[in-house]
């Protein structure tokens, strides 16, 4: 398969399988499946070709920049790529269960296919954008597939939450393309290559225009994090949107605007000058795992309890802007980083799969509800428990690696309070996945103990889809050492074993622009 | 003051009157309003540094973003607008009303699906 045609298939599948589904219902669910399979060929087959070549950059049509639009891919693109390719399949094949057994007339459920597919084709196109300006479209295009999914339902609680996160995420697009706007009238590129090169020539430091553009840009990225305390738009959205809807929301959408941020900070801005500002975004983290959990442990909904666990776990991904101030421990913590996020995106999409089941199998949003549920639904409550200890960090799970590495940084750099906080995190993290297991194999002798209900049985595909991916998440810390391989292309901090020169696999000829 | 200067000042304030508006306002199509403003006023600087260097011809380049801007824009105002409509028809309510979850008391009695 030619490289031109990987590059396309990944933006180009999707777009148009969203549009198919969207003109004609029949096809809607054989678009999906189609786009599903071919995102995951296209994703590995990319991951093996940076494995082997390095870096890939490729110019759509032709066009080199300023005006055309250039893709680029390495190591971070490609694991990133693959991470949205498996858990947006897997909740394709949930969802296609759902609905080939669930009747749900309270509206229109079939609408979720074509949105679906436009927001896996937003979240290739983001990652694989090589200009900052391309990226605010994407995450433009993302926020817009985002809104409609958490709406579909049409309550009011999806509303209001959907309205919320429309206004708040607009608001924060556009402070993101103010600061595009001034780093491009201050160095004449959004190319984010030439850009990081051109910061590191001039020396920013006490260049006003480019502080304010930095500032502004990684503002308007926090608020899209939801990052403590700009979080409070989160739970609300996560926890009313449908299950598979809230699955995306969670692993994927928020993995993407913090790629950028991870992204522009490490290999654009100059990190090293901004030791205060990095030491500000890690206390954010540090405030978000601590009040995340508590806030989890203290919910009385199960999906609001998933949802602030979300909050509670974006917290750890910014660890690493204060650790990564020392040199020596500095890949070992980016990595790991990378490495929690797409552990979090797995481990978090069956926690919030399988809390869809089991609320639709109790009919019930409590977690009350749930007392010896395990009797009826053992699939899913294994699969609740075992993406329950990746949300823990307990071995084998890749949050466990992420965590352990992350715990090596923070001894080996000195930073003792955030080792504290990692391992307070984790029994936090223990508490709530705890509570809701052992309700859940609670044993009703006598019977009367446990109100009486009767539970729905839950589609197969539901529960396998659910049980497959936590199976991958808590196996993802043995596939760890092959994922640093790939992460190692073109990383900061990493000895690059490929030339710099990204490898061009555009067949068109060169246009002048 | 060159005109240039003025179209960058003008963008700057309506940045900062749309976000007022859009963070204080409590009615909805005035926030979805503020955001317009807010938008427009970030098209405005965009247009007003195109015009940075020296060239007599302005810069393409940022006149190309607003174009992509605008068509963003005008794609997100269309759907908070949908979902305004769809949000008064259920509630009757032009407000956001805190969603915030309410603390574990008194929700015991709560059975729906």
């Amino acid at each position: 398969m030619s490289l031109e045609a990987v590059f396309l298939g990944l933006i180009v599948l999707p777009l148009l399988g969203g549009c198919l589904a969207f003109l004609s219902r029949p096809l809607a669910l054989p678009a999906n499946l189609v786009v599903a399979v071919g995102q995951l060929i296209c994703a590995f087959e990319l991951a093996r070709t940076v494995m082997a070549q390095g870096p890939l950059s490729y110019k759509v049509g032709g066009w080199d920049a300023p005006l055309g639009v250039n893709l680029y891919a390495d190591g971070l693109t490609a694991m990133m790529l693959v991470m949205v390719a498996v858990v947006g399949g897997t909740i394709v094949l949930y969802t296609a269960g759902a609905m080939r057994s669930i009747k749900d007339d309270t509206y229109d459920q079939q609408l979720f296919w074509p949105i679906n597919l436009l927001l896996l084709a937003s979240l290739n196109a983001l990652f694989l954008s090589g200009d900052i300006f391309n990226l605010y479209v994407t995450l433009e295009l993302l926020t817009l597939s985002a809104v409609a999914l958490i709406g579909l339902v049409g309550t009011v609680d999806a509303l209001t939450a959907a309205l919320r996160y429309l206004l708040v995420a607009i608001s924060a697009s556009l402070l993101y393309l103010l600061g595009v706007a001034l780093l491009y009238s201050i160095y004449g590129t959004v190319d984010w290559h030439l850009l990081g090169d051109q910061i590191q020539v001039d020396q920013v430091k006490g260049d006003q225009a480019s502080l304010l553009a930095i500032a502004l840009i990684v503002s308007g990225l926090l608020l899209k994090t939801a990052v403590f305390p700009l979080h409070f738009w989160l739970p609300p959205a996560h926890s009313s949107a449908p299950t598979a809807a809230s699955a995306l929301l969670s692993a994927l959408v928020l993995k993407a605007s913090f790629y950028i941020i991870l992204r522009l900070w490490f290999s654009v801005f100059p990190y090293a000058e901004f030791q205060n500002a990095g030491t500000l975004l890690t206390t954010l983290g540090v405030a978000a795992i601590l009040w995340g959990s508590l806030q989890a442990i203290n919910q009385t909904q199960l999906k609001a309890m998933v949802a602030y666990s979300t909050v509670a776990q974006v917290g750890y991904l910014f660890l690493v802007f204060s650790l990564a101030s020392d040199a020596a421990v500095a890949w070992d913590a980016w990595s790991a980083t990378v490495l929690f996020a797409v552990s979090h995106a797995v481990g978090k999409a069956a926690v919030f799969l399988a809390a869809g089941s089991l609320q639709y199998a109790t009919g019930s949003k409590q977690i009350d509800s749930l007392a010896g549920i395990a009797r009826e639904q053992p699939v899913t409550v294994l699969a609740f428990a075992t993406a329950g200890v990746v949300l823990i960090g307990l071995p084998p799970s890749g949050a466990f690696v992420a965590k352990w590495l992350l715990l090596q940084s923070a001894i080996a750099s000195g930073q003792w309070p955030l080792a504290a906080v990692i391992l307070t995190g984790g029994v936090l993290a223990a508490i709530y996945v705890f509570r809701v297991l052992s309700l859940s194999l609670l044993r009703c002798e006598p019977r009367e103990s446990c109100e009486p209900r009767e539970t729905r049985p839950v589609p197969r595909l539901m529960q396998y889809a659910t049980l497959g991916l936590a199976i991958v998440a808590i196996t993802l810390g043995m596939m760890a050492s092959p994922m640093m391989e790939l992460l190692k292309v073109d990383a900061p901090f990493s000895a690059n074993p490929f030339s710099a020169d990204p490898v061009s696999v555009s067949t068109f000829r060169e246009v002048a622009p | 003051m060159t005109y240039v200067t003025m179209y960058a000042l003008t963008g700057t304030v309506l940045i900062g009157v749309g976000l007022f508006g859009t963070t204080t306002c409590s009615h909805l199509l005035r926030k979805i309003i503020g955001l317009n403003v807010m938008g427009a006023g970030t098209f405005l600087v965009l247009i007003a540094l195109a015009r940075r260097t020296t060239d007599p011809l302005p810069d393409p380049v940022p006149h190309a973003m607003v174009l992509t801007g605008i068509v963003v824009a005008v794609s997100a105002s269309a759907l908070a607008l949908a979902l305004l409509r769809r949000y008064y028809r259920e509630t009757g309510r032009t407000d956001l009303k805190p969603t915030l979850q309410k603390p574990r008391i008194a929700r015991k009695d709560s059975h729906e699906s």
